[in-house]
């Protein structure tokens, strides 16, 4: 047992939740060591539903203009959501956890499973807020099951998450066996000395009997938390009821969660394969269809693919265990490496159990790297998972430090001795455990992309215009795993997301590219309307994504709208309905996101970003940046200049060829930005309309003023 | 293994049992509080009684479905937190639920119908082999 030194406690009373909200907020300032609960009005629930809502409606209120990350006023919240805890319905699990990235200077959001989410909430919270720094490490420990929360002196020697995690369930567990009640947020070494970080979300797995980890992963949120000298959140709660979360309409409720259990065991085994390899079954579809980043996203596929399928981690997989990250989802992605032996860094030949790898990780750590031992990769999201570094922004960033070493604006002198070759996994993982080390080359490649291409140009005297069309990030986040290049309407779906370039606002690509459903600049204009708001709905909520449309019911193809999968949609009115009693319909839905958008929008413009120019991509997400790329789909480009832009290539040389297509693509571009804009209800510079936003009801007073200034 | 063993042909479709069990465990007489189904058509009824597979103890999140030491799946309430996964999972669908109640239901062959079946479709039998 640590000991420990209580630092603040508050106490408070236990209070059922109802129709889906505890209705007060926990605020901990770690710097004074304060502690208070706060109300939640019925405008918060009204315009911001919960949440990303709750969170952002706070850290607006808890930061300044000119808040930096690392000013003890930043705050890092973490909300649940009104739907967030039922075990009906799968995938209800979610915290959803903002900051001022450390990456980006404006607001992220983090969509991250685990058990946290739901004790938290069940322990009497809607969101929780914390702001200040400690002048010691500190845990903080929520004891849902007495009502107390503390702040707590932590003289834990240990950081990395895979055993910080697993010490403080075994510490704050009455037993043994009541270890699935306790929950930990933490983050490891890593996370102490890069900007690339993510945090761990545990959940007891008891069939293993392992901590389990899930990520906050985008956008730095780890960094914020160990600056704050914060080790850990606790949480602890043991009354897990079918009925906790205490719908108006529980009947409905089991029986469209029913209706969806059944759903995904008839139709997984056939559909995605989530509960057979989870998320990984994307690695080969990708490859097929040209989109799996290879070498910093130059290329969409590689003959060795197959060698990081589905398939090949299966093998790996422990299998036929429910592995749902909260209670009821059946869906089960989250597959597990179990007795896993690392052959590197301070791990090196112990067991160890390893979440994962999903398909970004996959994507970032090992094909975009050239890195095709799947055992290489799992190893990888073992040590970015314990040392609290995400693996897509990790992926991404090696990727470009990689081309940047293939085209000699690095070589061993620059990296201290480390050899950048694509596929050279051992040089990946020294940078890694540099990382947790806070040392060498590796704490530069842990800066992320856009510091990288400051530090390549100053010190190297790298050509800055190369750097910017190769470094796959936008706002200072880093690309998620896909290729955007052959679908405009995914750039913009990357690029106009509000945290900056994650897939989670919008996957459009088979319905532009492949299947050519939205071939107009309005239709395209639509799908980033629509799926954006669509998917902003489920961090409102406390929901996953994946059981919308990684299941889809078997006559999904014959309906009006396949794409938004329609009998998903109604089953979120039904269930929103069932738990909040309030009233809800598809249209309703929209607008509930479409208020915490603008709100996130107008949050980013405060902040000094949220301008037309933060919404446009490296070229290297929108065309061929090198002839090699260029040649390797000459066919498909060549084609493209003859039918879009009436220009014969017989006889061109590739350089003029690239140029043309540049140039097309870029105005392409540019006339996206006017037809998104335009349908989100900004201007061309990309600012909501005051009209807009009065027509949505985001038009608080504090909201307007910040808009004025822009307009 | 202890079972339930349900034999169709011989079944007459008068019901008894699911009295016989939902006023054992319910108190109540009320076919959808039953563990066994009877259900008729128009060849010879259908029977759907747990036959103590296990599958759907695989399933189950929170270790609330364990096999006891007669063979038999039991759900331990305490532990259940009602997400009904199981029910989804169960090949025949005898894992049950009723309006009201969270933790789902199931046959555990205590055998309390096959003392009212007039017919002598429902038998209480053990193999030894599983």
């Amino acid at each position: 047992m640590t000991d420990r030194r209580i630092l603040a406690e508050f106490s408070y009373e236990l209070k059922p939740v109802i129709k889906g909200y505890n209705r007060r907020t926990l605020y901990i300032d770690l710097g004074g060591k304060k502690i208070e609960s706060k109300p939640v009005s019925d405008m918060m629930i009204d315009k911001f539903v919960g949440g990303k809502g709750f969170d952002l409606y706070l850290m607006w209120h808890g930061v300044k203009d000119d808040t930096k990350w690392n000013d003890p006023e930043n705050e890092l919240c973490i909300a649940f959501g009104p739907l967030c805890g039922n075990t009906s319905y799968p995938g209800s699990g979610k915290s959803i956890v903002t900051t001022i990235s450390p990456l980006t200077g404006i607001p992220v959001d983090c969509n991250v499973g685990g058990h946290f989410g739901p004790y938290a909430k069940f322990s009497g919270w809607d969101a929780i807020e914390i702001q200040g720094k400690a002048d010691e490490e500190v845990i903080v420990y929520i004891d849902g099951d007495a009502g107390k929360v503390k702040i707590m002196s932590a003289p834990d020697k240990e950081t990395n998450s895979h055993i910080l995690a697993e010490n403080l369930i075994n510490e704050f567990a009455e037993n043994p066996d009541k270890r699935q009640f306790v929950s930990v947020v933490s983050a490891g070494q890593g996370a102490e000395n890069v900007l690339i970080s993510c945090l761990n979300f545990s959940f007891w797995d008891k069939r293993r009997k392992v901590a389990r980890l899930k990520q906050a992963g985008r956008g730095g949120t780890g960094t914020v938390l160990r600056d704050k000298k914060l080790k850990a959140l606790v949480v602890k709660y043991s009354g897990l009821k079918g009925d906790t979360n205490n719908p108006v309409d529980l009947e409905t409720l089991q029986k469209t969660g029913l209706k969806l259990h059944k759903e995904i065991e008839e139709g997984d085994a056939t559909q995605c394969r989530m509960r057979e390899v989870g998320t990984a079954h994307l690695v080969e579809i990708m490859n097929d269809y040209d989109l799996l980043p290879v070498k910093n996203f130059k290329y969409g596929q590689s003959d060795e693919a197959s060698s990081l399928s589905s398939g090949e981690f299966k093998k790996l997989f422990t299998q036929g265990l429910p592995d749902g990250c909260w209670f009821g989802c059946s869906l089960s992605c989250c597959k597990a490496v179990d007795g896993f032996v690392p052959r590197t860094g301070p791990y090196k030949g112990q067991t160890v159990s390893v979440d994962g790898p999903e398909y970004e990780t996959v994507g970032g750590c090992g094909s975009n790297l050239c890195i095709w031992d799947p055992k290489d990769v799992v190893e990888l999201n073992f040590y970015c998972d314990t040392y609290g570094i995400d693996t897509i922004s990790f992926g991404t960033s090696c990727a470009f430090a990689m081309e940047c070493y293939e085209y000699g604006i690095l070589n061993k002198e620059r990296t201290g001795g480390i050899d950048l070759t694509w596929g050279n996994a051992d040089g990946v993982f020294e940078l890694i455990h540099q990382m947790a080390r806070g040392e060498g080359f590796g704490v530069i490649v842990g800066q992320g992309v856009k510091r990288m291409k400051e530090v390549f140009a100053r010190n190297y005297n790298a050509d800055p215009k190369l750097l910017q069309d190769i470094g796959m990030e936008a706002k200072g986040l880093e690309f998620s795993q896909y290729l955007s290049k052959e679908s405009l309407a995914q750039q913009g779906g990357y690029t106009f997301a509000l945290k900056g370039p994650q897939h989670d606002e919008a996957w459009l690509i088979f319905m532009d590219m492949v299947n050519n459903r939205i071939p107009t600049f309005e239709d395209k204009a639509e799908a980033l309307h629509y799926f954006p708001m669509f998917r902003t709905w489920f961090g409102l909520q406390g929901l996953c994504k994946l059981p919308w449309n990684d299941i889809e019911p078997a006559n999904n193809a014959e309906t009006d709208e396949p794409a938004k999968v329609p009998e998903h949609v109604q089953n979120y009115v039904d269930i929103y309905k069932a738990i909040t009693g309030k009233p809800m319909d598809k249209h309703e839905l929209i607008r509930q996101s479409e208020r915490v958008y603008n709100f996130q929008k107008v949050f980013c413009m405060r902040m000094g970003k949220g301008r037309r120019s933060d919404d446009i991509p490296p070229y290297r997400a929108v065309g061929p940046v090198t002839e090699e790329e260029y040649l390797s789909r000459q066919e498909r480009y060549d084609s493209l200049l003859q039918s879009k832009q009436g220009i014969d290539p017989a006889g061109k040389p590739t350089a003029e060829k690239m140029s043309l297509l540049r140039e097309y693509r870029e105005d392409q571009y540019q006339q996206l930005i006017d037809a998104v804009y335009k349908r989100k209800g900004w201007t061309p510079e990309g600012i909501p309309t005051i009209e807009h936003l009065q027509s949505i009801g985001m038009d608080l007073p504090e909201v307007i003023e910040v808009v004025k200034r822009y307009l | 293994m202890k079972s339930l063993k349900t034999y169709p042909e011989n079944c007459v479709a008068c019901h008894v049992c699911e009295s016989a069990c939902s006023n054992l465990y319910f108190k109540v007489d009320d076919p959808e509080k039953s563990r066994i189904r009877i259900t008729e058509t128009d060849s010879q009824p259908r029977m759907n009684a747990c036959t103590q597979c296990g599958i759907c103890v695989q399933s189950c999140p929170t270790l609330a479905l364990s096999i006891n030491s007669q063979g038999v799946v039991m759900v331990n309430q305490a532990l259940c937190i009602g997400c009904y996964m199981c029910i989804a999972a169960c090949p025949t669908g005898s894992m049950f639920r009723t309006i009201g109640a969270i933790t789902p239901f199931k046959c555990v062959a205590c055998g309390a119908c096959t003392k009212t079946c007039p017919a002598d479709a429902i038998r209480i039998e053990e193999n030894k082999e599983s």
